[in-house]
C-alpha cells in the first residue's frame, strides 16, 4: 500500500486466497479512514484469476471506500479476467475501472474521460 | 456424443477447507498448459474450477471433497476434464440451481449456472444425503 498524496496506490498479485482478500479489504478501509484519503487505486494486473469471491470482496470493497467519501478506480483487469467476470456473470457496474493506472489516477483527480476511458 | 479418451493417470486433490482452492487452481492450470490451452481458455477453465472447490467448502459435509483433474482427448482436440465430488448434503432441485438467479445461501445467484458458461463440458449428479458431482472440461482450442 502506497500513499501519493491524498491518493492510495494498492497492488494485488499472485494467487490469493480467501483469507488474505479479506485482510486487505479490511486493511485498506482502515487506512482510507485513518489518512484520509480522497482516491484509491487498486492495481490488479498481477491477478490472473479473479473469481466471484474475490470479484465480490473488491465491489464491496468499493461500495466501503465510497460511504468514507473517497473514489475508487480499478486499473490492469486482465483481458482474460475481464473476459471470465463477464461470463461468469459477476455484478461490477458501479466499479469504476481504467485500463493503466495513468488513467486511473486521472479519474481520481477528476480529470472528465476520454472518448475510450468509459 | 464423443467418447472422450482419458490418459492414464488422474491428479487428485483433496479440498478439507479454503486453502486448498490454491491448490486446486494451481492443479489445474499445470494440466491446462500440458494441453496447450489458450490463456483465455485456461482462465475461464481455473475460474469455474475456483467456483466448484468453494461450493464444496462452503456447502459440503465439514467442507470436504475432492477434485481429480485429467487430460482428455478426441481426434484432434486435447483439453482437460475436472472432477468435483463431495459426501455432502446434496441439492434437493438441481435444475432449480442450474437457473440464472437461484442463490442457496449467501450467494448472489451466481454460482453453477456461471460456472457452466465458463466451460465447454458440464454435468452435475447430486443425491440427496449422499453429495454431489460436477464434471467440468474445456478445450483447448
Amino acid at each position: 500500500m502506497l500513499r501519493m498524496g491524498t491518493d492510495l496506490l494498492i497492488t494485488l498479485q499472485g494467487d490469493l486466497d480467501d483469507t488474505t482478500v479479506e485482510h486487505v479489504e479490511h486493511e485498506v478501509t482502515r487506512e482510507v479512514a485513518r489518512v484520509h484519503a480522497t482516491g484509491v487505486l487498486i492495481d490488479i494486473s498481477g491477478l490472473a484469476v479473479v473469481d466471484s469471491f474475490v470479484a465480490r470482496v473488491l465491489a464491496r470493497l468499493v461500495a466501503m471506500i465510497r460511504l468514507l467519501g473517497a473514489r475508487t478506480t480499478v486499473v490492469g483487469i486482465q483481458p482474460a479476467v475481464a473476459i471470465t467476470l463477464v461470463e461468469l456473470g459477476v455484478p461490477m457496474r458501479h466499479v469504476r475501472t481504467a485500463l493503466n493506472a495513468e488513467q486511473g489516477l486521472a479519474h481520481l483527480r477528476g480529470v472528465p474521460d476520454g472518448p475510450a476511458a468509459r | 456424443m464423443v467418447q472422450l479418451l482419458a490418459s492414464a493417470e488422474a491428479l487428485t486433490v483433496l479440498i478439507a477447507g479454503e486453502s486448498d482452492l490454491l491448490r486446486v487452481r494451481s492443479a489445474l492450470r499445470t494440466e491446462a498448459q500440458n494441453v496447450g490451452m489458450g490463456l483465455t481458455a485456461a482462465t475461464k477453465l481455473i475460474t469455474a474450477g475456483s467456483e466448484l472447490a468453494r461450493n464444496i467448502v462452503r456447502y459440503a459435509a465439514n467442507g470436504c471433497g475432492r477434485v481429480s483433474i485429467e487430460q482428455i482427448h478426441d481426434a484432434e482436440r486435447r483439453g482437460v476434464r475436472a472432477t468435483f465430488s463431495d459426501d455432502g448434503p446434496g441439492i434437493a432441485d438441481v435444475d432449480e440451481a442450474m437457473r440464472d438467479g437461484f442463490s442457496t445461501a449467501d450467494s448472489l445467484g451466481l454460482g453453477l449456472p456461471g460456472t457452466r458458461r465458463l466451460v465447454d463440458e458440464f454435468s452435475i449428479d447430486s443425491q440427496i444425503g449422499r453429495g454431489t458431482t460436477v464434471v467440468i472440461g474445456k478445450w483447448s482450442r
